[in-house]
This record gives structure tokens, sequence and C-alpha cells, in this order.
């Protein structure tokens, strides 16, 4: 109990200091998953109305997998991207391990079978009500995605914050194709295990609870960007 | 419609490019080295990384891994150097060509740690093999590395200098670094074999002590092998062999040997 209130004080004077160490892990932390997310959006949203409006032959086996994917390790995740990356690996001349774009990549990786298959559950609620009006009005198929993706934007905004919390609190993957290096790929989730490691639980709560309040503020600036959760909307 | 498919695919293009080219290019001179979580967890690579980078201009990115895995990221030419503990490895390392050379750079000692109550009498023990033979005979919790670090090979090879091969419900391999292994012992009030170096940075005691020290089969050497230019032509040699006359240098060996942790010398410099 007592480690739990001096992470809370040590989480306090980190952030009252505004700590140099603090700032640049947190900062690299938000770095890498917001670059993670935007990618990752602009790959699922588009293929999730896709999948949405058209029939193809592969597209319940397409949807199962996704789903599956959903709970995807990350550390299996980390350790594919990792043999890829790898001197000896396939990509290895780039020299991207060890890198925050390799870190990136992972968590592309991670979160866009998550933001696609609840992309793909709203949009699909859409279609349904959408159906008959678009058939009839003639549109051709990039209208139709166009049009699910602007009116369930609400809800792919939750898409994409639910794969925002799942890349914030990742450690698995960056553990791996980031190898936790100070100042250079340390990020929140790696230092709270490191710290963890060396028995300084304290350090490693506080830096916990930043992380939480770090995802809570995202949430609701994205929030407060996008008027979402005001009155008299939805 | 694919005029549209094709504007959004070069906007996907375009952002991982940015992500992938915003992060090469810089830093000509940084080094990648493979570590021993024992090395960084005594805390010495805080006071040597900016002495380094002053002294030589060099930015060392250290890789905190077991020994195993370091040796792995070195065949593989993921890192530039690695500085590990495992000596039969090591020479294995360099014969199969994937290092130039061992340098011997420093060296510190295991140690016995165990609940203070000592219910298997270790702090009794004449030698380390003594030590052993005790513990294997009371069956008290044993925590072990179970990673192939440089700590788990010497942990084998003690067990196996005492004749004994350790099995059983008392023997538990945790498979992960040396905080998290005395995490676990801590929580199990268990025995455990660490570098001393981790032991007195450790913040998670509880009941545990030092318990049997000092012994000649306790050493622990630390060296240095960059990774061979002819098997990774991309690894930095140059600058593996600058940041090698470092840790050989008189500056080296006044920090090395001047670090103290609680008042106790951690490491001694030894290299020739």
């Amino acid at each position: 109990m007592s480690e739990l209130w001096s992470g809370i004080t040590q989480a306090f004077w980190l952030i009252v200091t505004l700590n140099a160490d603090l700032v640049e892990i947190t900062l690299l932390s938000l770095r890498v998953t917001l670059s993670a997310l935007g990618i990752a959006c602009l790959i699922s949203l588009p293929w999730a109305a896709l999948i949405t409006v058209r029939r193809f032959r592969f597209r319940r086996i397409l949807i199962a997998i996704l789903n599956a994917l959903m709970g995807l390790p990350p550390v299996v995740v980390g350790l594919i991207v990792y043999v890829l990356l790898s001197r000896a690996g396939p990509f290895g001349v780039l020299g991207l391990l060890f890198t925050p774009t390799a870190m990136i990549i992972a968590q592309v990786l991670i979160i866009v079978p998550l933001i696609t298959s609840i992309a793909h559950q709203s949009l699909r609620d859409l279609w349904v009500e959408y159906h008959d009006m678009l058939i009839s009005m003639n549109t051709t198929q990039w209208q139709r995605v166009k049009t699910l993706l602007w009116d369930s934007r609400r809800a792919l905004l939750t898409a994409s914050l639910a794969g925002f919390g799942r890349g914030i609190g990742e450690v698995g993957a960056i553990m791996i194709v980031g190898g936790n290096i100070d100042h250079a790929t340390r990020v929140l989730t790696t230092a709270i295990a490191l710290e963890t490691g060396r028995g300084d639980f304290a350090l490693a709560l506080g830096l916990g609870f930043i992380l939480i309040a770090l995802a809570i503020a995202v949430n609701l600036a994205i929030h407060g960007l996008s008027h979402t959760e005001r009155e008299g909307r939805w | 419609m694919k005029r549209s498919i094709i504007k959004w695919t070069t906007l996907t293009i375009a952002t991982l490019m940015f992500s992938i080219f915003g992060a090469i290019g810089a830093r000509a001179d940084m080094l990648r080295m493979a570590v021993t979580t024992s090395f960084h967890n005594s805390g010495l690579a805080e006071i040597l990384l900016p002495e380094i980078k002053k002294d030589t201009g060099i930015e060392v990115q250290l890789l905190v891994v077991g020994t195993g895995q370091a040796i792995r990221l070195g065949k593989a030419g993921d890192v530039d150097a690695i500085l590990v503990h495992a000596r039969a490895a090591e020479e294995a390392f360099v014969a199969a060509g994937f290092g130039t050379h061992r340098r011997e750079i420093m060296y510190n000692d295991f140690i016995i740690v165990g609940p203070a109550s000592d219910p298997a009498d270790v702090a009794g023990a004449k030698s380390i093999t003594e030590a052993m033979q005790k513990i294997s005979a009371a069956r008290p919790k044993f925590v072990s590395r179970g990673d192939d670090s440089g700590t788990h090979k010497k942990e084998m090879s003690l067990w196996q200098a005492a004749g004994i091969s350790p099995e059983g419900d008392w023997y538990a391999p945790v498979g992960a670094g040396m905080g998290a292994a005395l995490n676990t012992a801590s929580g199990l009030d268990a025995y455990i074999l660490s570098d001393r170096a981790s032991w007195l940075n450790f913040g998670n005691k509880g009941d545990l002590a030092i318990l049997y020290q000092s012994d000649a089969g306790l050493f622990n050497q630390y060296a240095y092998l960059p990774v061979n230019p002819a098997k990774h032509p991309h690894v930095k040699t140059g600058l593996a062999m600058r940041l090698e006359d470092w840790l050989t240098s008189e500056r080296a060996k006044e920090l090395i040997d001047g670090y103290r942790l609680h008042g106790e010398q951690l490491f001694t410099f030894n290299a020739k």
C-alpha cells in the first residue's frame, strides 16, 4: 500500500518539476502511438468501408480473420517485425531495427485489425439503414464508402481511440523491436518494465499513473476537438 | 473512384515514408552496443556513457539484454559491439568469426542471496561447491534466471561443478532478467545467484540477504567484443575501436574503480 502512495507522490513530483527524462519518454510514447494510429486509420477505415459495401468471395473469411487478429499477442508481432528488420532479415539493409520507426511499424500491425474490426461493425449497422437509399440513388462505390465513413464518424472515432488505447499501453512488441534504448527508443511502457526489473516499484507505479493520465488527456482532447459528448449532440 | 484510391494510397505511403525517413540519417557518431542486464542495473552505464560522449563524441546506444541474446544480436549484426560475461560463449563467438577479438575490461563477482533465516545453512559453507550442495540437499526454493544469460550460464556451471542436476519443485527457472528474477525470489523467499551490482541496486529486497560471497569460483569477468565487419560490412568498426580504446584507458580505469554504490566498490578494472 505504501508503494502505491509513494508512486502517486513520485508521479506528482515528476510532473510538477517537468523532469527532462520523463518529458522525453512521454513525447516519444505519444509520437510513436499517434503516428501508428494515423497510419493505421488511413489503412483501416477505407478497408472497413470497402468490406462493408462490397461483396466478394473471401469476405466472410477476411472478417473472421480480422476479428481473430484483434487479439494478436503484441510479443508475436514484435518478434515477426524483429526478424524482418534484423540485419540478417529481408529488410535488414534499411537499418530500421531499434529505431522509433520500427516501433511504429509494429504498432500499426497491432492496431490495424482492431480498428478495422470495430469500424466494420458500426459501418455494417449503418449500411443496413443506408443500403436501399444509396443503391436507388445509383451512387458509385466510392460515394457509398465516403457517405458511410462520414456519417458514422463518431463510431469511427471510438474505433480509433480503442486503437490508441491498445498502442499506448503496449509493451511486448516495442520492447523487442525498439530495444528500450535510453534517449532513443525508451517509452513509458518500457520504462515501467525497466523500473519494475530494478525493483523500484514506486517509480514504476508513478510512470504508470502518468501513462493513465496521458491516455485520459488524449481522449479528452480528441473529444474536445471533435465536439462529441457535448450537450445536444451524440 | 480509381483516382480517389490512388490519392488515398499515396497519402498512406507518404505518411509511412515520412515516419521512416524521419528516423534515418541523423546520428553519424552513434554506436549500438548490447550489454548485460547486470552491467546496466549496476548504474555504471549512467556514469560511463556521458563521459564517453564527452571524451570521444560517440553516442553509445545500449541494448540491455541477457548475454545469450546479446550474442545473438551480435551474430545478426544488429549491434556494433557487445559487452558480456560468459567466457565460453564469447570465445565461441570469436572462433566462429562473428567478433574480431575479445578484450577483457573489468570484473565483479556473483553472490548467493537467500532468506535471512538461511534454512539451508549456506552461510556456513566453506566453498561455493559446498554451498550449492547444501542448497540441493535442503531443497529450499531456488530461483534460476533460466534465460541463457551470463548469470544463468554461471549458475549452471556451479551446479555442474557440485555434481548436481537441479530439478524438482524447489527449482524455479523464471526465464527473466536479473531484476525480474530477484523480484520473484523476493516474493518466494527463495535462494538465487545474483551479480553483486544488481543486488546492491535492487530496491525490493524484502527478507533477502547476502548469504555467501567472496569465493574465487564466483569471479565474474566482463569482456568487450566488436562485431566482425567481414561478416557484417555495415557495422561501425571505426567507432567500435575508438570505444575500445576509451574503455581500456586510464580515464575508464579511474571511473570504473571509483564507482561506489552504498559505499561499496562494484567493479574492478583489469584491461591489459
